[in-house]
């Protein structure tokens, strides 16, 4: 690629910093170029958080209608998998997974929904209602 | 308390990390291109059966922590390196080394970063940060893939180097031990090893998945993707396999540029134009990652959908794979002449 085709698109990066891009100058050497984004690179994240919101809301449907659990929501709201948040939690993957189901959900002592209210970085009662403001995801 | 240390913006954090630790160590010469060719970062996986966020589990450089782990080696530098069962002992032993005037690199979860962009902030744990300074209860940070300087307090800091999950960091710190005696015969011996080892790992490690004939994998895989997903999923496919490639930190695409700029940096210290010449098959496979990503934004962007576009994109790839390993061989062919 030669310096002069680094795209210099609008990004996330925006703000924030830039990517160093090597690339060749005029002489055929190579040299680093700030690129402040690419076009290709910043809808293929948009395409994915795009999917994660779309499963957010999915998941949320299927806890109001009883068949998972919150802790599945949230635990797709902090784009984890079952074994990152057993990692957090400190419960084995197995005991998340029972967690997942919203007859053993009930059944949980305050102790542990406090454990995963706090990985969630939310209040008990949040875990329960959901009650989260979506701008934020 | 502030060590005078130099912070080098560069295009990958590991990469980043070892130049600015090892110039510190006292290696001038050392540059993003060299430490990444010398320690073979040049890479292509894919793992099967494996997903990560969903999408495919691909990576275009080797593992976390051995570019650093082969440069220092091949530059005969010990490196201190520990992991912690306790947050107490973690944040001791780093606040030790900085009172004794070390810049000192950790290894850290991306997801409770503060200073990334929100959208970038998965739970990815092979970051790499060097930590040189503490001014009250804030950590002065240089992270390799920031324009400047940055900081994070110590509950932030101690967040990030105890994230949770795959590759969680544990903690770990290192750092290289200054150096006493360094000279040119060394660096050249070392981008003599450094391209073998690359050459070796692209080319003859068993099996479909790894090296170029994991590219040639990926590509079938793309044939078979809009028959086995629809086109909906297997835009999303494409979406994470662009995003593996071109993310920051991560440049799949821009890896093959480094590589290129490791050869031509070669070529001052070891006078054989075939570095040279090669370089350029590297800089026209970069190039050609570029233009597969642009045609998997095309079907990700839902404005090509035919079989035929995921054919091309396939295709794509199997030139990249002629390519390399073309490549690969030219240089497995080189004769040192020592």
């Amino acid at each position: 690629m030669k310096k002069n085709n680094i795209p210099q698109d609008k990004s996330a990066l925006e703000n924030y910093t830039k990517d160093i891009c090597y690339a060749l100058d005029e002489k055929g050497n190579y040299t680093t170029v700030a690129s402040s984004g690419w076009e290709v690179k910043s809808t293929a994240l948009d395409v994915t958080w795009n999917e994660i919101k779309e499963r957010i809301s999915n998941i949320k449907n299927k806890v109001i209608e009883g068949e998972v659990s919150p802790i599945l929501f949230f635990m797709e709201v902090k784009l984890m998998d079952i074994k990152t948040l057993a990692a957090y939690t400190g419960f084995w993957s197995w005991q998340v997974k029972k967690h997942l189901k919203p007859a053993n959900f009930k059944k949980l002592s305050e102790k542990k929904l406090q454990k995963y209210a706090s990985v969630f970085e939310v209040s008990v009662e949040t875990l329960k209602t959901m009650e989260l403001d979506e701008n934020k995801l | 308390m502030k060590i005078n240390f130099n912070h080098i913006q560069t295009a990958h954090c590991e990469n980043g990390v070892t130049v600015n630790l090892l110039q510190h160590a006292g290696i001038p010469q050392i540059t993003e291109p060299l430490a990444f060719g010398i320690g073979s970062g040049l890479f292509y996986i894919h793992i099967p059966f494996l997903k990560v966020n969903n999408g495919p589990a691909i990576s275009f450089r080797t593992m976390p922590g051995l570019i650093f782990k082969r440069t220092c080696k091949a530059l005969q530098i010990p490196v201190v390196r520990q992991k912690f069962r306790s947050k107490e002992e973690a944040q001791r032993v780093l606040d030790n080394c900085l009172k004794n005037g070390q810049p000192t690199g950790c290894q850290v979860g991306v997801y409770y970063l503060t200073y990334f962009p929100k959208e970038y902030r998965f739970h990815f744990n092979a970051h790499n940060i060097i930590v040189f300074g503490k001014e009250e209860d804030n950590y002065l940070i240089s992270d390799p893939v920031m324009e400047d300087f940055t900081t994070l307090s110590s509950y932030e800091l101690e967040r990030v180097r105890f994230a949770k999950g795959m590759l969680a960091p544990k903690g770990q710190l290192y750092y290289p031990k200054a150096t006493k005696s360094f000279d040119e015969k060394l660096l050249q011996f070392a981008i003599q090893s450094g391209i073998k080892r690359n050459v070796r790992d692209m080319l003859y490690i068993p099996g479909n998945v790894a090296g170029v004939s994991g590219i040639n994998y990926t590509a079938n895989k793309i044939r078979k993707l809009r028959d086995k997903l629809g086109v909906k999923q297997a835009g999303l496919y494409l979406a994470q396999l662009v995003r593996m490639q071109e993310e920051i930190g991560t440049g799949g695409g821009g890896f093959r540029f480094i590589y290129a700029a490791f050869l031509q940096q070669a070529h001052q210290f070891i006078a054989n134009d075939d570095l040279l010449k090669i370089s350029e098959q590297f800089t026209q496979s970069g190039d050609l990652w570029r233009s597969a990503a642009v045609q998997a934004s095309g079907i990700y962007k839902g404005r090509i959908t035919a079989q035929s576009d995921f054919n091309e994109m396939a295709n794509y790839l199997d030139e990249i794979a002629m390519l390399e390993k073309n490549a690969f061989k030219n240089l497995s062919q080189i004769k040192w002449n020592n």
